[in-house]
């Protein structure tokens, strides 16, 4: 599936926290970049300031934060901090590992979609997409 | 590989065969050529053309006997069965005290103990972010801690496998225990689980710690330890689950499996070991993918190449070094959140795979680990899958049953030229070493993971409630979490303050400098695990003690490709 190429969207995929487990992170970030969307891709453990930053600096439309072993539990941190430094646009999803009753508490604090294990590919490159559309448009409205 | 003619006395072999070629083809008029995970040609049917059992002593043997295919000892699971190895851990060193009890109450001896994800990342609780705190394991920072979790329990009568990543700073925790009780280090049984210093760089980078050439001088110095110290203690296993977790081939695991401990057994050959005295505690992990025959040719062949690798390589003498022991662990990447219970029919295939393939000790994951850390009715589901196995199905009343099937031992011949070709591949890098320090090894597993991740994509790889056979779920049947709370750990919090406010400073900073001394001096100089040990004993903590080495020898950062 290849999305519409001329000012491609920038999605930011990383890790926060402690857990390094990067098969997911990298395979979803590959087909990211082969669907046309600039993919911005760290090592793990970063924290919530080094994520803030760094979506700041590149300009990403969308952060997409892959957990393994209960690292989402940071996230809320991580769409406080983009609040505070005016990032308010900026759609955040987590893929991995996410018990049900987390899921909720993540969507309440902001997370546009969870992705879970089973998740396809086209399902995942389509609605970041769009997701990073919408984020465009609230970017430039404002 | 086109089929040999057959040399057996089998009058009307060929003429029988001709006349089953011609009506398979005419039954199925489009025949697809499948191949495995390892890219090996998997046809429709084996007969003696493939093998025949004319090499039986060369190839096979007998189980305990070179070249060890058939298992590496006589009785195998007939004399005595796998070890049950569960993961535990979860919370406080209370917690985790609590479940060991209840473990060896019911007759347990092989335990494991698994820290939290802070501990792996080499911190102290108070150096991380507390809700992150013993969500995954315990939380073990100090001698204290470790006297807690082993409280009541007599460490001489267990074997311990520990989550440990190098420096090793739990088993200096348990030494320091056993040395506050009195108890001989030469009495301390168990494995350094997490020794693979490379299988962490390239794959499960939570545990890498240290810089590799720092990472390096640790292992061969801990090696060096046990076999001075600890002659209970298998200081090395070697983990190829992290590989095939990563994405790696079951082919491309095994090899780089092997090539890891030709770099180990080197490295410690430089450092003026003799091989028959480290060789027989190397021990390996594998993951146990639902690939069933392939998975069970995928140990046949490594036990083979093993054997020849320490004796023809490495001159080892001794028997106990040609053995391939090994702890298997089903695959969690197999499994799916989808239809969560289906899980368990996914296991129970993996542990046979994982049993028929001979290994020496089997965790089988918790069908709702793709849910949540597991849940204790789920592990509970998990355990009894063994013991159903092994006491109702009788697995295990003949020794490597599947043996002499023309089928498997031709995967297992296949199975071992691909890995022998990953191992030629990785000794023309320069050894597993430069291997992953090119990035050779993470683009070769990352290609895999990719190639495997389009089959699923495309359906071509069938996995069951993901991309066939889907139904409607019920949401809220989940069990629920048990998640450790605050109070709890800012409990834990407390105690680590106080633990550091009442021990002697001087002492351990004269342990931590010693450590930093030993870790700034040439390689072969001081022994650096020693100083770990000491640096333990006199009271310094794991998050101290990897901060003290990390700032000597540089933190381990993985090589970031997409």
């Amino acid at each position: 599936m290849i999305v519409e190429q001329q000012d491609p969207v920038r999605v930011l995929v990383t890790k926060l926290g402690l857990d390094g487990h990067d098969r997911g992170s990298r395979v979803v970030a590959a087909f990211l970049r082969d669907a046309g969307m600039e993919v911005i891709y760290t090592s793990p453990w970063q924290d919530v300031a080094a994520v803030v930053q760094l979506a700041l600096q590149e300009d990403v439309d969308v952060i997409g934060i892959s957990s393994l072993a209960t690292d989402h539990l940071l996230v809320p941190k991580l769409t406080e901090a983009l609040a505070a430094a005016g990032l308010h646009h900026v759609r955040v999803v987590v893929g991995g590992i996410v018990p049900d009753e987390d899921e909720n508490m993540l969507k309440e604090a902001g997370v546009s979609r969870v992705f879970h294990p089973g998740s396809t590919r086209d399902d995942i490159i389509s609605q970041v997409d769009a997701l990073a559309r919408e984020a465009r448009h609230e970017r430039d409205a404002t | 590989m086109s089929q040999q003619p057959i040399q057996l006395p089998l009058p009307g072999f060929e003429t029988a065969r001709a006349q089953w070629q011609d009506e398979y083809s005419q039954q199925l008029h489009e025949d697809k050529t499948r191949h495995n995970r390892s890219g090996v040609e998997v046809r429709p049917l084996y007969t003696p053309a493939d093998w025949s059992g004319e090499r039986y002593l060369e190839t096979l043997g007998f189980p305990g006997q070179l070249p060890m295919t058939r298992g590496i000892y006589p009785s195998m699971h007939r004399g005595r069965s796998w070890s049950q190895r569960q993961l535990i851990g979860l919370g406080t060193p209370e917690d985790y005290n609590a479940r060991l009890k209840r473990i060896l109450d019911a007759g347990g001896s092989a335990v494991s103990l698994i820290p939290c994800n802070s501990v792996y990342r080499g911190f102290d609780a108070d150096e991380v972010d507390a809700l992150l705190l013993g969500t995954c394991g315990a939380v073990v920072n100090t001698v204290d801690d470790m006297d807690t979790c082993f409280e009541g329990v007599d460490i001489a009568a267990l074997s311990t496998a520990m989550n440990d990543p190098l420096p090793f700073t739990l088993l200096a925790l348990l030494l320091a225990v056993a040395k506050r009780r009195g108890i001989p280090w030469s009495k301390v049984t168990g494995t350094s689980n997490q020794s693979d210093y490379l299988s962490h760089c390239v794959a499960n980078h939570m545990f890498y710690r240290i810089a590799l050439p720092g990472s390096r001088r640790v292992l061969v110095d801990h090696i060096d330890f046990a076999a001075r110290h600890l002659p209970g203690w298998n200081p090395v296993s070697v983990v190829g689950q992290h590989m095939q977790q990563a994405g790696a081939t079951p082919a491309q695991a095994m090899g780089l499996t092997l090539s890891t401990a030709v770099q180990y057994a080197n490295d410690c050959v430089a450092a003026g070991m003799d091989a028959d005295a480290f060789l027989p505690r190397f021990t390996f992990f594998f993951d146990i993918s639902i690939s069933f025959f392939e998975e069970i040719a995928k140990m046949r062949a490594g036990r083979r190449i093993w054997a020849r690798v320490t004796r023809e390589r490495f001159g080892a003498r001794d028997p106990r070094a040609w053995r391939f022991k090994f702890h298997g662990q089903t695959s969690g990447v197999d499994l799916t959140r989808q239809q969560p219970l289906n899980n368990i029919s996914r296991v129970t295939a993996q542990a046979m795979a994982g049993i028929f393939g001979g290994l020496q000790s089997l965790h089988t994951d918790s069908y709702d680990e793709v849910l949540s850390v597991p849940t204790e009715d789920a592990a509970r589901i998990a355990i009894s899958t063994q013991n159903i196995l092994r006491e109702e199905a009788h697995l295990v009343d003949v020794i490597d049953p599947l043996g002499g099937s023309y089928y498997v031992e031709k995967l297992t011949d296949d199975m071992e030229e691909a890995i022998l070709a990953v191992m030629d591949r990785i000794e023309e890098a320069g050894g597993m070493y430069l291997a992953v320090e090119s990035g050779l090894v993470q683009s070769m597993i990352g290609a895999s993971s990719l190639a495997f991740q389009e089959k699923v994509e495309s359906g071509e790889q069938t996995i069951v409630g993901v991309n066939a056979y889907r139904a409607e779920e019920q949401p809220g049947a989940r069990a629920a979490l048990s998640r450790p709370r605050p109070e709890v750990m800012q409990t834990q919090l407390d105690r680590l303050a106080d633990y550091k406010r009442e021990r002697s400073t001087t002492a351990v900073k004269a342990g931590l400098d010693a450590l930093a001394r030993s870790a700034g001096a040439k390689a072969g100089q001081d022994n650096i695990f020693e100083g770990v040990v000491a640096a333990a004993v006199a009271g310094a903590t794991h998050g101290e003690i990897v901060a003290t080495l990390r700032d000597e020898m540089g933190t381990g950062e993985p090589l970031v490709q997409v």
